[in-house]
């Protein structure tokens, strides 16, 4: 480097034409059916992805767009005429060909049964989506009488940032996924044992503060029922004063490294509750480390504190 | 700044799709934890990773390869690497002839580092020496990427020259895939440097000796620039020292902790006439302040822009009321500024980046209403139809090339300033951790249940020379102070080399050992290599 | 990778054990550290069996050797009934409690067991004995079941009753697949050879691959675990495969309770399954070939790795076999107490070191199989036909049987029936032929009901005696073959007790994976329950119509063949036959 370079002066011409990535050969369109109507989609898409594209509400509950699918709920099956069993819609790729139910008999009992094995057994008092699921698809978990197994079990708060309750876990495998290969690579958090009995779990159920977590909060972003909670969050739903209501949501850039990870700050009353960050970031794609999800403390206490980075 | 202008050369979704990434000084596991999710995806993907590094990290426990050399050897790796490539015959021939120059003194230039040498010098063995050779040469698509550990040594940026050169070398710069990409350690380091917040950088790297760049900024600010470069932090810590410089104005730094050996940086600020600190919080430096201008939180209480390590430039929004008194940086600055007679108008954010789209071209194509409607764009931008580019110098790979060809910067090995000795036997190193950030002033009020203060972390051979044991008090003694603090014995270090963070300066000012030999060409402190001794309490 | 291990560190005799199967530890990084996943179900076992059970140092060891975090390891230790968590004694007596065995007496061996070790599970056991019950052992014909396992530095593992290689049919001329059954050395290759052994492998190698899997096609052979899938279009498919490399894996994971044919095919005439798996390596150019072994099944286990072993030596596995050039291998991965690994994609994930979970279809196995590979995987009983249809040409064999239906098959017989075991009959005979070949029902006692295809199957009453048994036959009476088991019941048998032990096993084996069956199966054994005892909510009626819908959702809505089937014996019972509680 020297000043006397000319480069230094001048900036460099622009390219002939913008960078891009490599071109990938396009993807060949198929022609399907749903619910009756002939549709031509991508033939990379899955059965959810067109069935979204064509404006057709399909339920999830282990499907998050940030996760490999892992088809474990069953709530996004759909009927495909002429096979044995239903498919799930999150995973499974269209073919030609296929002739795709979404809202068969078929359909609609196996969608209710799997919200109703899920309500007699899961408290879903913090996740409405399955709340309206339940609503929607007329199921009735209390069919099943007072007399059935659950997973009820004593909450777990062992550190002061994330709260698990269990009782709200319905299996989902999302935190097993973000704290693995699809985003943080942790592996503090596995299933263990199996059937009714599976359960996420760190190895030999030791508190989270002697496995391996390092608190990214990343299994809190992807839980769909709040089974994985901020300790503050919890604290103020205990106390009463959690109200989505009067809650906004802002995004911003994390104060901190220079990765630049788009934060949603959730704020109530001029404070900040939660921090989440969007799917659709390519920087992030939802997920943060500790000092984004939870680092954010230093502005709301500022009268007690002093000092400053440099 | 070879390629004239500083920025990572490529996007973070390149890493996914790499070949080979070196991964050189820099533990971004702990440091940029969400770049290090997009890294491991390539590796997922089959990418080999080398990671170059005095300790054996948390990224280098992903690594296939770890090149654990001696502090402050990079030079001496780096052109080991180049001549063993260019003894194997693996330097891309068609890239360095159509589009660099310089590679014959290059040649010569490295041809002393043969591996026997490199490997005394470094201590990293030659066959790893000669299989990162190989195979980055060989890789359709390699990366490197850097951290502190590259850039905080007194001959800085003839560390990342000596980078810079491979990536010539190997024609692995310009193309999807590689690229050389600093990773920068803080939310806005990159953002200030495009803004002009550089010695000899008006906005957009456009440099202040230019004339013509000169003109269109004054005509435009209808102010005369001094057409001089200034001083960079350790120049003007040196111009205090020799009483050159009598007044400072500290806009959102803490130089009184963060500056290399405390106890001499204390003493230049006292001395200074008149200290102003524009500051969030008040900190150390304010407290020694004349006169305190409280700000508001940047990135959650303003507006504005910052801009990431893969050169994106995003949209901070203010989501919450600054407390009472503490006002936007920009509004005291334009107030500043009317106090002194000029008008900026009024400090509203978008009016700014205006002005800065006006008289950058790498930013004139981000409007505002782009920025809100997308996730951010990557400068260059030139115009408003213009995506942004995801990796810079594709010009390099158009035949015959667009422009002037690229230099080679020849660079020799220098290690670092203060040897170790029989009276300061071990070598100290510093860095962060993952849940701690700089010298912990925003990262102590969350509770993180990682936190365990600072500590002297050890060898365990060297804690057993010493014997001491873990959370045992020890004194750590370098020429220029000593401090006393816990031992941690730690598996990832070798034996001589220590370990120790900024983070806790009340409890354990580190900065009181570190050493402030600074690169002359960039001004960067030499934290990542001080002589220690550890004695017993 | 950055594993995090707490907790001690191994120590001499913890890393002995791990190493005999690791072998002594050389430093691993990268992608290569991560590679060696596979080895972690023979290293657990090697753990298990030294000490009885997973000791945390040694848990610790195997995470840092294979880069396996310690949340994973223990979810994938957890997943496994043979593997303990919690120190248990040394000695552990697995007592069979499930259907055929209930019918001969289990609840009485449970009993004495009792009385003597004390209660099941007790983790301070006398003598260093405990005992616990166990799903069905495969050992059918020769219930009530036990199998011992002694862990130590020489563990061992066997069955109480060694009556191996008996099958009634023995001295009979016209048996194909059992022929070799109690006369040739199973220990022996040179036996084997010498009894027509291995002639089918050279004339597959005169053949070439491509004739080779036409004459499987034309066979018409179709896979005998369960799924009769043809299994020449899936030879055709992965020799076909782009991808590289193949594999081949014989599914010997054996847990469909009443059946026990691949036990003893394995335990009797091991060299016939290397053989037939060796033939469909040469034929879809796989150079490399798992067995997955049931974990309660050690003398086979102990047969076919000797025959492995002894395979190599003489040239017939390893590199340039017979001088072809072809080069294939074959490891034995042991089970661990699971029904689901034989599931096929289940079974791949435990050869990878993964938890037993069944993977959604598509892919299939002849796409992205073993390792994400092409992979040919075949049932036991399936490959020994292999070599029949070399050496006889796939016309003959598909002579053999009915056209749906070709070749000769094999039925494992067990509770009420005089002569239990392993018969062979060529496809077509009758039911109540079957069951007058193995003697009838004893103590001139009515049937009151058949189970066909396991638990898994169909429930039929009498009256259906004269179906033939094949796959088309019994697909018209709404029943299945499954995977050969024909179970009697007599009059005298609580049939409410058996299908509540249906639901119970279901509700065992269930991995938890996918909604349906995880809840589903519990929700089954529930409602029966409440059936049982008469405290339904609402009438029996509701109770009724809400297990179906139960069946249905399982049916319908499971990842896998077992929530997709765990209805099948319960809902065929109560559509068949006369029950108590209806």
């Amino acid at each position: 480097m020297s000043t006397s370079d000319p480069i230094w002066f001048t900036p460099p011409p622009r390219p002939s034409r913008p960078p891009a990535p490599p071109e990938q050969p396009e993807a060949t369109q198929v022609d399907i059916r749903i619910d009756g109507q002939p549709a031509r989609v991508p033939g990379t898409m899955t059965i959810l992805e067109a069935c979204r594209s064509r404006g057709i509400d399909t339920p999830t509950l282990c499907y998050l767009e940030n996760l490999t699918p892992v088809n474990v709920c069953r709530v996004c099956v759909v009927e495909l005429a002429g096979a044995r069993t239903l498919a799930p819609a999150c995973s499974r790729k269209v073919e030609a060909g296929m002739d795709i139910q979404t809202n068969s008999d078929r359909v609609k009992l196996a969608r209710k049964m799997v919200l109703e094995f899920l309500g007699s057994s899961v408290d879903l008092s913090t996740a409405p989506q399955a709340q309206s699921y339940i609503k929607r698809y007329e199921a009735r978990p209390e069919r099943y009488g007072s007399d059935v197994e659950t997973v009820d079990q004593p909450v777990k708060i062992d550190n002061d940032l994330y709260v698990r309750d269990y009782s709200k876990c319905i299996l989902c495998y999302k935190c097993v996924e973000a704290c693995g290969t699809d985003a943080q690579n942790t592996f503090a958090i596995a299933v263990a044992a199996r059937g009714f009995d599976a359960r996420i779990s760190t190895e030999n159920d030791v508190p989270l503060p002697e496995s391996a977590c390092v608190y990214c909060g990343n299994c809190i972003g992807v839980c769909p029922t709040g089974a994985l909670m901020f300790k503050s969050e919890y604290e103020m739903r205990q106390a009463g004063t959690w109200d989505e209501t009067r809650q906004t949501k802002t995004d911003t850039i994390c104060p901190y490294c220079g990765v630049g990870c788009t934060l949603t700050l959730h704020t109530q009353d001029n404070r900040i509750v939660k921090v989440t960050s969007p799917l659709d970031v390519d920087v992030t794609h939802g997920h943060l480390c500790i000092k984004g999800r939870f680092g954010f403390e230093f502005v709301q206490n500022r009268e007690e504190n002093s000092g400053s980075d440099g | 700044m070879v390629f004239g202008a500083g920025g990572g050369t490529n996007s973070y979704q390149e890493i996914e799709e790499t070949d080979v990434i070196l991964l050189w000084g820099s533990n971004a596991r702990e440091t940029h934890p969400i770049f290090f999710h997009h890294l491991l995806k390539g590796v997922r993907n089959g990418a080999r990773l080398y990671a170059i590094d005095p300790r054996r990290t948390s990224s280098v426990q992903w690594a296939d390869v770890w090149a654990g050399l001696d502090v402050g050897t990079d030079i001496a790796l780096a052109n080991g690497v180049a001549r063993e490539i260019i003894a194997a015959g693996l330097e891309n021939k068609e890239f360095i002839h159509n589009a660099t120059t310089g590679f014959d003194e290059y040649r010569r230039s490295v041809e002393p580092y043969t591996l026997d040498y490199v490997e005394r010098e470094t201590g990293v063995p030659a066959h790893v020496i000669r299989d990162m050779a190989h195979m980055y040469a060989r890789a359709h698509r390699a990366m490197i990427c850097w951290t502190l550990g590259i850039t905080e040594h007194h001959n800085a940026v003839d560390n990342v020259l000596a980078l810079i050169n491979l990536a010539l070398l190997t024609g692995h710069v310009g193309k999807y895939g590689s690229g050389l990409n600093p990773l920068r350690g803080q939310n806005n380091v990159q953002g200030g440097g495009d803004m002009g917040a550089l010695p000899d950088r008006l906005t957009g790297f456009q440099h202040v000796e230019n004339a013509a760049f000169r003109e269109k900024f004054e005509k435009h600010w209808s102010a005369k620039i001094p057409a001089q470069k200034g001083w960079h932090l350790s120049q003007m810590f040196e111009a205090m020292e020799r009483g050159e410089l009598r007044a400072l104005y500290v806009i959102g730094e803490n130089p009184l902790q963060s500056e290399a050996d405390q106890n001499h940086a204390r003493h230049r600020l006292e001395s200074l006439d008149f200290l102003v600190a524009q500051d969030m919080f008040l900190t150390k430096t304010a407290e020694l302040a004349d006169v305190v201008l409280p700000a508001s939180a940047g990135w959650c209480e303003t507006e504005g822009t910052v801009t990431n390590s893969e050169r994106r430039v995003q949209r901070v929004r203010k989501a919450l009321d600054a407390p009472p008194g503490a006002r936007d940086d920009i509004a005291i600055l334009f107030d500043v500024a009317r106090r002194m007679g000029h008008d900026f108008g009024q400090p509203v954010a978008e009016n700014i980046w205006s002005e800065v789209r006006a008289l950058s071209p790498a930013h004139a194509g981000m409007s505002y209403a782009r920025l809100e409607a997308s996730k951010g764009l990557q400068w260059p931008c030139y115009d408003e139809n213009h995506p942004g580019e995801l990796y810079l110098h594709s010009r390099l790979w158009e035949r015959p090339v667009r422009g002037p060809r690229v230099s080679f910067m020849p660079v020799e090995h220098d290690p670092p300033v203060e040897k170790l000795s029989a009276e300061f036997p071990l070598r100290l190193t510093t860095g962060r951790r993952l849940d701690e950030y700089n010298t912990g002033v925003q990262t102590s009020a969350y509770p993180s249940p990682l936190r365990r203060g600072e500590t002297l972390d050890l060898s365990p051979e060297d804690a057993e020379r010493l014997g001491v044991t873990d959370g045992e008090l020890v004194r750590v003694l370098s020429r220029r102070g000593s401090v006393t603090v816990p031992v941690r014995r730690d598996h990832s270090l070798r034996p001589g080399l220590t370990f120790m963070t900024l983070h806790f300066p009340d409890d354990v000012a580190t900065n009181l050992l570190t050493i402030d030999a600074t690169d002359p060409k960039s001004g960067t402190a030499e934290f990542k290599a001080a002589a220690v001794r550890v004695e017993k309490v | 990778m950055d594993i995090r291990v707490h907790g001690p560190k191994a120590i001499a005799a913890e890393r002995a054990a791990v190493d005999s199967v690791l072998g002594a530890p050389v430093p691993l990084t990268g992608h290569a550290a991560r590679s060696r996943r596979d080895l972690l179900l023979p290293a657990l076992h090697a753990v298990q069996s030294r000490f009885g059970w997973l000791t945390p140092g040694a848990l610790n060891y195997i995470s840092e050797r294979l880069t396996v975090p310690p949340a994973e390891l223990f979810g994938v230790a957890t997943f496994y009934h043979l593997f303990s968590l919690t120190p248990q004694p040394p000695h552990v007596i697995y007592v069979c409690d499930d259907i055929a065995c209930r019918i001969q007496g289990a609840e009485v061996r449970c009993a004495k067991f009792e009385a003597e070790f004390g209660p099941a599970d007790n983790p301070v056991a006398k003598n260093g004995v405990t005992w616990r019950r166990s799903p069905c052992l495969g050992q059918c014909e020769r219930a009530p079941a036990t199998l011992v396992i002694e862990a130590g530095e020489a563990p061992l593992s066997y069955s109480l009753l060694q009556e191996e290689g008996l099958i009634p049919q023995f001295g009979q001329p016209r048996l194909r697949l059992l022929r070799r059954i109690g006369r040739v050395d199973p220990e022996s290759v040179e036996a084997y050879r010498s009894d027509g052994g291995y002639r089918a492998l050279e004339r597959a190698i005169q053949l070439g691959p491509q004739e080779v899997i036409r004459e499987v096609i034309a066979s018409n052979l179709v896979g005998r675990g369960g799924a009769a899938f043809p299994t020449g279009r899936k030879w055709d498919a992965v020799a076909k495969a782009v991808a590289r490399p193949h594999y081949v894996v014989c599914n010997a994971d054996e847990s469909e309770p009443g059946t026990f044919k691949d036990r003893i095919l394995m335990e009797g005439d091991p060299f016939a399954v290397i053989e037939g798996m060796t033939i469909a390596a040469y034929a879809t150019a796989s150079e490399r070939g798992y067995i997955y072994i049931r974990g309660e099944y050690p003398l086979a286990t102990r047969r076919v790795d000797a025959a492995i072993r002894a395979a190599r030596v003489a040239g017939l596995l390893g590199n340039d076999i017979l001088g072809s050039g072809f080069s294939f291998d074959i490891e034995v991965r042991r089970g661990a107490g699971a029904y689901i690994c034989g599931e096929e994609t289940a079974l791949f994930n435990s050869i990878e070191g993964k938890r037993g979970e069944p993977r959604n279809k598509p892919p299939f196995p002849v796409q992205a199989g073993l390792f994400g590979k092409p992979t040919v995987i075949n049932n036991v009983e399936t490959l020994v036909n292999v070599p029949l249809i070399i050496l006889d040409g796939g016309q003959a064999f598909a002579g053999v049987g009915t056209s749906g239906s070709t070749g000769p098959k094999l039925f494992c017989l067990s509770g009420h029936i005089v002569r239990p075991g392993l018969y062979e009959v060529p496809f077509g005979c009758t039911l109540r032929e079957v069951i007058e070949m193995a003697g009838g029902v004893p103590n001139g006692k009515q049937i009151q009901a058949i189970l066909l295809g396991g638990a898994a199957g169909t429930f039929i009453g009498p009256e259906k005696l004269d179906v033939p048994l094949t796959f088309e036959g019994t697909r018209a009476i709404g029943a299945t073959l499954g995977s050969g088991v024909v179970m009697i019941f007599d009059e005298t048998v609580d049939m409410t007790d058996i299908l509540t032990r249906v639901a119970a096993f279901f509700r065992d084996e269930s991995c938890g994976q996918c909604v349906p069956c995880r809840v589903g199966t519990v929700r089954q054994e529930e409602l029966l329950a409440r059936l049982k005892s008469g405290k339904t909510i609402g009438t029996k009626a509701d109770e009724l119509a809400l297990l179906k819908e139960i069946g249905q959702a399982m049916r319908d809505a499971s990842i896998c063949g077992l929530g997709q089937t765990a209805s099948n014996a319960i809902e065929s019972a109560l559509a068949n036959l006369k029950l108590p509680i209806l």
